[in-house]
């Protein structure tokens, strides 16, 4: 499968365009990283692949078709910040089985316990909450997980464990993984490919 | 003797490094106080409000017969609000008054509260269209003086308790709903909001499932606060004599009736029960507010 960005154009104010005419193209079982220093549109991207956003002209493709309105996007988004993406007065269970049902042997290879499921976001840690935010992107009908700074508020050792058990799940199934960081370092150590953004001048 | 000077100093020190975490203590247990005290008024304001409902729903309609051996007394031990011109004991017809005021107000109080929750969720997951539609809707509500629009609705609606039912369930949403329809605003822009959608959810499952939940707190609250309004604008239709029928035992009733014999003197007549009627009303606002604090500590600053 292929997910294509064609000449996107974007703003959030009228005559203040922050993405023009960005194409980009990522197949499956491809690992690819979005780099760029703050504010240069990235997570504008991201928010775009994954059809949250609508583009001002040029189009989003996957497989030469339009991302699907409705019903389970192949396209997941993981945020910044899993606070945010949990409803906090949902027990984490109940969020994850939100996306699809997982079987333990899942839920042991990303390092969630079980009684966090019946836990409320508060309660548990930030890395432990993305943990569950990728394990709920990571339902069969995913095709290209996009990672927007997923693990940029995380401590080393848990960046790399996350990042590990992402990786080998991916390259098990085939997904296509766009890491959006500014951590140039980190998008060498995962990804074959960097698409960097030029300096706004 | 310089050693004991230090000791001293030492001593001193110590005390007042007590008495500084004794009052931070103190400030503690003030505040969880204050939470009690707050829970307590609560339920005796919603103690006394019951106790009015059913003592007026028990009371027999006999204990309303008329007495002219009794004919206007001024209030004494044994009719504590005095009697009016036909001899009935003006406390019992306070007591059946605002129990039918409770149940008039409740009722339109529900009814108006649900039409706000439906109208203000509609206005802000439908967007566009809808969302014009309902604010242009809640302006015209709001620009019409609140009494007008009810008189005429109510005599619309063949006048009497249910004209008058539909007149005050449908004028009291208007504020709730535009609450309402900010909080949800707010809600569905929300991150797990947008993920639910990419997970396949629909429009309606995420405003069941998510946004809902959210929303329950805001609208009890705003449930008890429609409950004071709805009760002020029975009794002043009831007064005009839109509202109620004569024969019902209602504040309003009792109020314009009494206007005829203020000036011969029997003030007795109208400052018991409107007394009674201004403090019913603040007891529930009070009680809606109470309640407001215990749900949201952060926002109320009690």
């Amino acid at each position: 499968m292929l997910l294509e960005a064609k000449n996107i154009v974007f703003g959030y104010e009228r005559g203040r365009n922050i993405l023009e005419n960005m194409s980009l193209s990522i197949e499956s079982g491809e690992r690819l990283a979005l780099v760029g220093p703050s504010g240069c549109g990235k997570s504008t991207l991201a928010q775009i692949l994954a059809g949250n956003y609508v583009p001002g002209s040029g189009q989003v493709l996957l497989d030469g078709k339009a991302l699907p309105r409705r019903g389970f996007c192949p396209v997941q988004l993981i945020y910044q910040h899993p606070e945010k993406a949990l409803n906090p007065r949902w027990k984490l269970g109940k969020s994850l089985f939100e996306a699809w049902a997982p079987d333990d042997g899942f839920l042991n290879a990303l390092g969630i316990e079980k009684v966090w499921l019946s836990r409320y976001p508060a309660e548990l840690s930030g890395g432990e909450m993305q943990r569950f935010c990728i394990a709920r992107a990571l339902a069969p009908e995913t095709r290209f997980l996009i990672a927007d700074e997923i693990t940029t508020m995380l401590d080393v050792v848990t960046q790399a464990q996350i990042w590990n058990m992402l990786l080998r799940i991916a390259a098990e199934r085939n997904l296509g993984i766009l890491a959006v960081t500014h951590n140039g370092e980190l998008a060498k150590k995962i990804s074959a490919r960097t698409v960097t953004f030029p300096e706004k001048t | 003797m310089r050693g004991k000077a230090a000791n001293l100093k030492e001593a001193d020190a110590g005390m007042k490094r007590m008495v500084i975490s004794m009052g931070m203590k103190g400030i503690f247990a003030k505040k969880r106080g204050r939470r009690t005290a707050a829970a307590i008024t609560g339920c005796v304001f919603f103690v006394i409000l019951l106790a009015i409902y059913i003592g007026g729903a028990l009371l027999p309609d006999s204990a309303l017969a008329a007495d002219f051996s009794q004919k206007s007394l001024p209030p004494s031990m044994k009719h504590l609000f005095g009697t009016d011109f036909l001899g009935r004991d003006m406390f019992v017809r306070t007591v059946k008054g605002l129990s039918l005021s409770l149940a008039v107000g409740a009722v339109a109080s529900v009814i108006s509260a649900l039409i706000a929750l439906a109208v203000g969720v509609t206005a802000a997951m439908g967007r566009g269209i809808a969302d014009h539609a309902v604010n242009w809707f809640i302006d015209v509500f709001m620009s019409v003086p609140h009494t007008v629009l009810i008189i005429l609705i109510s005599v619309a609606f063949s006048r009497g308790a249910f004209g008058m039912l539909v007149g005050l369930a449908v004028t009291h949403w208007v504020s709730l709903a535009r609450i309402i329809r900010g909080e949800v605003l707010q809600i569905r822009s929300m991150q797990y909001i947008t993920a639910s959608r990419r997970f396949g959810k629909s429009r309606l499952w995420i405003a069941r499932k998510h946004i809902l939940p959210h929303m329950l707190p805001q609208f009890f609250v705003g449930l008890i606060l429609l409950f004071p309004h709805a009760i002020m604008h029975e009794s002043g239709l009831t007064f005009l004599g839109f509202g109620l029928p004569p024969e019902q035992p209602a504040i309003g009733i009792i109020l314009s009736e009494s206007m005829k014999y203020l000036s011969g003197g029997a003030f007795w007549l109208a400052l018991f029960p409107g007394l009674a009627l201004v403090l019913l009303v603040l007891m529930i606002d009070k009680l809606g507010n109470t309640i407001r604090s215990l749900l949201e500590p952060r926002e109320a600053q009690l």
